[in-house]
């Protein structure tokens, strides 16, 4: 017990006056849910704070896309085989300053010694940048069709602000569209070893005996199994040439069969664990069903955990499906990701004439560490014992 | 205990069992086999095979008949005589082609083991004794990007660095001058100057991964009574820090030794293929792309054995570590 306790106890109205400063929180921390203190704890881990706003500002981008692209998966330009980024800038070759950012039209020219083609800034010629203008048709959230796009630049005008690979593609534009994959398939892949973790592992704590004999030897050679080369020896056997809806699913149901032990192992700790406690008992002994006692009296109990162990495994599942993607296993073209964008950083040639093509890999990097921080933060809001 | 041994490697056995014959189903999922890759390689050449051509090949490939009895055939020959079926892109026995590339592979991860142990260790101790000092947050910032890079990429950029600074991007694991010479002083030097990429690389998550839980057990021991107890009673602060929080913090790590062996040997896969190294990553992987099944069958039969043996071990080192796992095991 604190003072701030005891001295409540005395003046009990102190908790209804409103008072700023930190007595007035800690007060309040006795009447609080146990959501409430996790959700005070939270706020404490500044990272995860952060993480959870670029999370946030990630997925409206994925959402939107296709409006936020300048340039659709299909665009190519074989003029603008890559070419480098170039950025909006304010001040032309002059000194002079304009209100308006533009873009200098891209000439490509032959460098004299290494006879490579290098691109140069055509300083006569100025795109400037316009925002909601007329591009290629798409449909926007899959409910209207609509040709505007946030930025761009007139035509015949391009603008690369991560410059461009090897066919001659916007690296912006293939970013953007491969996040709506790269950050789905992770989600839709934990949610589905989530549901199936949860199941197994209920099943297996709740009723134990040979269920749980059995669903412990299932898990045990699942988890027998190498991750990467099972993954490899799965994605392996996708037949090429299918639909893109229908290699999403192949790769995210791979995932997730794999992914749902370690969760079934953590749910079936916990119920084990709380299955024989005095509350548990006493609603058993007066008759309520299996399922109420499951879902009234257990999950709550635990409930905190599973969410916190979901999203540890998150970046994991992005990882592998870089990985996959990378290797020509996972994702294959029309559809791209991260990993597909990757895939010409594996000749250390293209990494060294064209630095930028390793852009992808700082997106996945923060992906990842977001991800990372946002788990750790609810961790330590999740802990009860955790000062 | 030695009964514990006993009913772990029993029950060890029909996991086993079950292991081989999924590894058999899921070789033989991929559409075609591989006298059509063959064919189709044989087609692009100018070749082309008849049906007739390519039943036979089957036949004399034992890859004709039904699923389960290839499976009954394959599983006789390797308890019966060893015999790991036939690799038909390398044209010599799967047992041949795995000896070939098993010594660098062992190389290779046990270096790698022993590089992480070395360097995560001491780093652990360190950040959690200095907690939230300059040298902690270092650390910990290192080791959170450390497991936010796929290692694969980072492999990348170090063979980038490698080019630019030494001009040589250390590509394989000897030079070129080297790879068919016998063993001699040189060739170990080269050797071990090629291994500098690839420990980093395939070690660097495990290490990251290794000095958060050598860090977070540590912080949970320092905090203990028996801390307090032992500096209220004068013991030096270095005698105190060896004697009991390191030793108790060791315990889950030592007991992990046999899960880290495997996960090293089979994480190494990727990184091996992005670097060419002439270990089982590149084989395992070709052998599935060009169905060459028995090679990759076997190789995945021989991991997830490896992944179940580490697995053995860690049991077995736990429950020497900890009695409390002993008797409960004995209870049931």
């Amino acid at each position: 017990m604190n003072t701030s306790t005891i001295f409540k106890k005395k003046v009990p109205t102190t908790a209804k006056v409103p008072r700023p400063g930190k007595q007035d929180d800690k007060s309040d921390l006795n009447y609080s849910s146990q959501w409430k203190l996790m959700y005070l704890r939270f706020k404490k881990h500044k990272l995860a704070r952060i993480s959870i706003v670029i999370l946030g500002l990630l997925y409206i981008v994925a959402l939107l896309a296709q409006f936020i692209a300048p340039y659709s998966l299909q665009s190519y330009d074989s003029k603008y085989v890559n070419a480098p980024p170039t950025l909006p800038r304010f001040v032309d070759a002059e000194g002079k300053f304009h209100l308006r950012p533009f873009v200098y039209e891209l000439k490509s020219e032959r460098d004299p010694e290494t006879m490579r083609k290098i691109f140069v800034n055509n300083e006569e010629k100025r795109y400037p940048l316009q925002l909601f203008v007329k591009g290629e048709d798409y449909k926007f959230l899959g409910l209207f069709r609509t040709d505007i796009h946030l930025l761009g630049v007139e035509q015949p005008g391009r603008i690369f602000m991560l410059g461009t690979d090897g066919m001659g593609r916007d690296l912006f534009s293939r970013i953007v569209l491969g996040s709506q994959i790269s950050l789905s398939i992770p989600l839709v892949g934990v949610g589905i070893s989530f549901v199936i973790g949860l199941i197994l592992g209920g099943i297996s704590g709740y009723f134990g005996g040979w269920i749980d004999s059995l669903i412990q030897r299932i898990i045990e050679i699942i988890r027998s199994f190498p991750t990467l080369p099972l993954w490899m020896a799965l994605s392996a056997a996708i037949p090429p040439r299918i639909p893109v809806v229908t290699m999403y699913l192949y790769i995210v149901i791979i995932f997730a069969l794999i992914g749902w032990t370690d969760l079934a192992r953590v749910v079936r700790g916990k119920f084990i664990s709380l299955k024989n406690e005095d509350y548990v008992v006493a609603a058993k002994i007066a008759g309520v069903s299996d399922t109420k006692i499951i879902i009234k009296h257990l999950l709550p109990g635990f409930i905190s955990y599973l969410v916190v162990a979901t999203t540890l495994a998150i970046p994991g599942m992005i990882l592998s499906e870089t990985a996959m993607s990378f290797l020509g296993l996972g994702i294959r073209s029309p559809a791209t990701s991260w990993g597909v964008l990757l895939q010409e950083a594996q000749q250390i040639e293209n990494v060294a004439l064209y630095p930028w093509k390793l852009f992808p890999l700082g997106i996945v990097i923060l992906t990842v560490l977001t991800y990372n921080f946002l788990g750790d933060g609810m961790r330590d809001a999740a802990d009860p014992y955790k000062k | 205990m030695l009964q514990y041994i006993l009913k772990r490697i029993l029950l060890a056995i029909p996991v086993v069992i079950l292991i081989s014959f999924i590894v058999f189903y899921i070789i033989q999922l991929p559409p075609g086999d591989y006298v059509s890759t063959y064919a189709a390689q044989m087609a692009a050449a100018g070749d082309n095979m008849t049906a007739e051509e390519m039943d036979e090949m089957r036949e004399n490939l034992g890859l004709s008949g039904p699923v389960y009895e290839q499976y009954a055939v394959w599983i006789k020959k390797i308890v019966l005589h060893g015999d790991f079926g036939f690799s038909f892109s390398y044209n010599k026995p799967v047992l041949d082609v795995v000896k070939q590339y098993m010594g660098l592979t062992l190389v290779v991860s046990f270096v790698t083991l022993f590089f992480h142990y070395i360097v995560a260790i001491p780093i652990g101790i360190y950040t959690a004794v200095k907690q939230y000092s300059a040298g902690d947050y270092f650390f910990s910032g290192i080791s959170f990007i450390g497991m936010a890079t796929p290692n694969f990429l980072l492999a990348i950029i170090l063979m980038f660095f490698s080019y630019k600074w030494f001009g040589d991007p250390l590509l394989g694991l000897f030079s070129p001058e080297y790879v068919n010479a016998p063993w001699s002083m040189d060739k170990v030097v080269d050797l071990a100057k090629h291994l500098i990429i690839p420990v980093i690389v395939i070690g660097i998550a495990h290490t990251a991964d290794l000095i958060r839980v050598m860090r977070g057990q540590m912080l949970d021991e320092l905090n203990k009574p028996n801390i307090v107890t032992a500096r209220a009673k004068g013991v030096s602060n270095l005698k105190i820090l060896f004697k009991y929080p390191t030793r108790a913090a060791l315990n889950p790590i030592v007991s992990t030794l046999g899960w880290s062996l495997s996960s090293i040997f089979t994480g190494s896969t990727i990184t091996a293929i992005v670097l060419n190294l002439p270990i089982q990553g590149p084989v395992m992987y070709n052998a599935l792309l060009g169905q060459d099944m028995y090679l990759a069958g076997s190789w995945l039969l021989f991991m997830a054995l490896l992944t179940v043996l580490g697995t053995l071990i860690s049991d077995i080192l736990l429950a020497w570590l900890d009695p409390k796992i002993r008797t409960e095991f004995r209870g049931n």
